[in-house]
């Protein structure tokens, strides 16, 4: 308790909660109360992002080096483990905080728009609320098994909302995707868990992070190493990295603002933090730096690559997260934890903004086709182009978020893209390992550059490919939706000042803000610093990157060629493979999804279940009852001569035993009784 | 007071009465070997109560009434057999088994 406003912490996720419930409650038995639900669902966010900013500034003023913990009650005391339910307000949490409510609010905004017409509305905001809830109580969780409550919960959420429109199979299995990818990385996870409390005795962050340094020294290198691996392993699948993404690009079909909330936002971002938040593990094992860094340049290449040649303008999008995503593991297995968190957080606003402008898109479209009957893709940018037209703010909001993610300076995403660059050059002067994955950075910025101008161009700019019937239903969507991108918007365009560097002669504020957290961690890594001539040449290189991936797109791509999804020609060659997203799917399915389900029906199935549980052991008891009663039967032969001579034969054995043949010392009958059966016993 | 010739010949008499029960098949004859061993057992009671107490030869009453009962019971069974089956041999009597 410090008396303060960071004492009411508790509330953020019990607001986000009540709102559940409440709206939960109206789901089932109000499901028309749609003015409730709303008042309830973005109300209850409001709350807790007010909440959100008085801890935050709270926190600021109290001027804390360790996080104020609150233990509400004993969770699992089995000692030596001692589990709280305990939540802790750091500088790293206070930022989750304030992001996770911050977006949110706006996103839940956007949904009274985007979803009004929707039948389920209640039972949206119910799941919409409850994923804050598991979002906070991940970001606020003072111990592993609490974080992972939440990181469990985001799970499921996702699970209900990717599958939210579950009337048709897609959906439902791109949920159940999801939820199964996830759970490999989840195990990951637990694993990593049993390992730390095997090796710390603990399993308080606080306590962890104390003794690890300890755990190396002692030769427990190897156990850091796994700790920090099986936990990466966990970032793979929550995150979307390789070999875990697949289940994201999926994850589109769910309602869009739901792609931009959970898998854009913020859920998809907790891997990182959970490296940050583990900064001290991750820095006493360089192996596991180096592969989360590592993966994370590899993902994000690859998942460029892909998104160069998708038609569906959510999937591009999501390429695009995994690929942003893949750039702020680079962040933090470089150790530049800050980075990494600042990249988050100015993707957050961005690739929200992106999501939201997209779902402007797509409604505006679904409303255009809904009113002629047309039953063409909503979603494909082949039946889009020419929108600027007819929703200009939309058009230019997503081309701030665009240049933004593209990098071009003074937005926000180039100078946190900019920083984890530089800081992967920087740990290349120590070990040249790092500026491979520099140069993957940069081969992924310029792919970013070219596929997100490909979507704009596409979406927004040459002529209108909807069908003149439909052209004249298009139109802007209405405030409650424009006004959130309009916020986004401007947080997307100066974001960058929460951490400007100081070679713009910034204040790098959230870089000194997270140095409580981070300082553990970054003591135990190698130095390495650049000269400012070499940042200023960096920052050249990567603007000129930018530059030309949007000029380049521009040049190349000819919206006027392009025409309609129904009679575009199939891709051929290389262009095909990348529309197929390098048959990633395909060969999971192959060698992992098929045989796998080959050994569960002709082994586990046939054989296993029907022939040896079934066969032997269920049908094979009864079998061996009725063959045992048919032996006794024989006995019963109806010749009571044989039954005479059995009673004699049992007899005269029971006699045998009694009277003391059978060896037993002084287990002779006296008249006076038989001593006591024990004594008799052979 | 001859309790080891008196134990013998009970002995002698009760192997008699399970000898005569397991190897023959008249219903009759088993009958009255059985009546041989339950009488074996009274000549013991009988010449151990001299030596342990009056309680044996009270059992001997007990054992002599319910063998009379018994020869009532097991006599107008073996008469309803005989007159269903037309024989009172034990190896041609074996409707009831598994």
């Amino acid at each position: 308790m410090t008396g303060t406003a960071v004492d009411l912490i508790w509330l953020a996720p019990a607001l986000a909660l009540l709102g559940f419930v409440l709206n939960s409650a109206l789901a089932l038995w109000r499901p028309t109360a749609k003015a409730a639900v709303t008042v309830i669902g973005v109300g209850v966010l409001a709350g807790a992002f007010a909440v959100g900013v008085a801890v935050f500034s709270a926190f600021a003023g109290l001027g804390a080096e360790a996080p104020v913990v609150f233990r509400y009650w004993s969770w699992m005391p089995v000692p030596p483990l001692q589990i709280d339910a305990a939540l802790h307000v750091d500088q790293l949490s206070a930022v989750m905080l304030l992001v996770v409510t911050g977006v949110g609010s706006l996103i839940h905004l956007f949904s009274v728009g985007y979803m009004k017409d929707d039948p389920a509305y209640a039972r949206y905001f119910a799941y919409l609320n409850l994923f804050i809830f598991f979002m906070l109580v991940l970001v606020l969780g003072a111990n592993f098994p609490v974080m992972f409550v939440g990181w469990e919960g985001v799970g499921l959420c996702s699970y209900l909302l990717i599958g939210f429109w579950f009337n048709e199979k897609v959906n439902a299995d791109a949920g159940k995707k999801a939820f199964i990818v996830n759970r490999i990385g989840d195990f990951g996870f637990l694993v990593a868990m049993f390992i730390i409390f095997w090796a710390t005795g603990s399993l308080d962050f606080q306590d962890v992070f104390a003794r690890a340094p300890t755990l190396l020294a002692t030769g427990g290198g190897g156990a850091v190493t796994a700790i920090t691996l099986f936990l990466f392993l966990g970032c793979t699948g929550k995150s979307a990295q390789i070999p875990l993404y697949t289940w994201l690009p999926d994850a589109m079909q769910g309602p869009t603002p739901v792609s931009a909330l959970i898998h854009a936002a913020t859920m998809v971002t907790a891997g990182v933090y959970l490296v940050a938040r583990c900064n001290v593990l991750f820095a006493l094992a360089p192996i596991s730096g180096a592969v989360v860094a590592g993966v994370g340049a590899l993902t994000a290449l690859f998942a460029a690559t892909i998104a160069l040649k998708q038609w569906d303008i959510k999937r591009v999008l999501a390429y695009s997260t995994i690929s942003q995503l893949g750039y702020m593991f680079v962040g933090v297995g470089t150790g530049a934890m800050a980075a990494g968190v600042f990249h988050l957080v100015t993707h957050a606003f961005f690739k929200a903004l992106l999501f939201l402008g997209s779902g402007s898109v797509i409604y505006a479209m679904h409303h255009a086709y809904h009113a002629t009957h047309s039953h063409e893709d909503a979603q494909d940018m082949r039946n889009m182009g020419g929108l600027r037209r007819h929703m200009p703010w939309t058009a230019a909001l997503m081309w701030i978020a665009t240049l933004a993610i593209a990098g071009v300076p003074p937005l926000s995403g180039f100078f946190s893209k900019d920083e984890i660059l530089a800081a992967a050059f920087a740990r290349g002067t120590v070990q040249p390992a790092w500026f491979l994955f520099w140069g993957l950075g940069l081969a992924t910025a310029l792919l970013t550059a070219f596929y997100m101008t490909r979507l704009m161009l596409y979406t927004f700019h040459g002529p209108n490919r909807t069908g003149a019937d439909a052209e004249a239903h298009l139109h802007e969507a209405p405030w409650v939706m424009t006004g959130p991108l309009l916020l986004l918007g401007v947080l997307s365009a100066v974001g960058g000042v929460i951490n400007t560097p100081e070679l713009w002669s910034g204040g790098a504020w959230l870089h000194h803000w997270l140095e409580p957290v981070t300082k553990a961690g970054a003591a135990l890594l190698p130095e390495a610093h650049l000269s400012h001539a070499a940042e200023w040449t960096l920052v050249a290189i990567a603007v000129a990157v930018a530059v030309t991936g949007i000029a380049g797109a521009w040049r190349l791509l000819k919206p006027e060629a392009l025409v309609s999804a129904r009679a575009a020609p199939p891709e051929r060659g290389f262009a095909k493979m990348l529309r197929n997203k390098w048959y990633v799917d395909e060969i999971y399915a192959f060698f992992i999804v098929q045989p796998l389900a080959w050994i569960s029906r002709e082994i586990l199935w046939k054989r296993v279940d029907q022939r040896v549980l079934d066969g032997a052991g269920v049908n094979g008891a009864a079998r061996g009852a009725r063959a045992l009663g048919w032996l006794a039967s024989r006995m019963q032969t109806g010749q009571v001569g044989i039954y005479v001579t059995l009673f004699v034969v049992g007899v005269l054995a029971i006699l045998w035993r009694v009277v003391g043949g059978g060896g037993a010392t002084g287990g002779r009958c006296t008249p006076a009784g038989c001593p006591p059966a024990s004594s008799r016993g052979r | 007071m001859l309790l080891g010739p008196a134990l013998a010949i009970s002995a002698v008499l009760f192997t008699l009465g399970v000898a005569g029960v397991l190897l023959r098949r008249n219903a009759i004859v088993i009958f009255m070997c059985v009546e041989l061993m339950l009488n074996a057992v009274n000549l013991t009671f009988v010449a151990l109560a001299q030596r342990v107490g009056v309680g044996g030869q009270v059992f001997v009453f007990f054992v002599m009434a319910v063998a009379a009962a018994e020869a009532a019971v097991g006599l107008a069974i073996i008469l309803a057999v005989y007159r269903h089956k037309q024989t009172v041999n034990l190896n041609d009597i074996n409707i009831l088994k598994g």
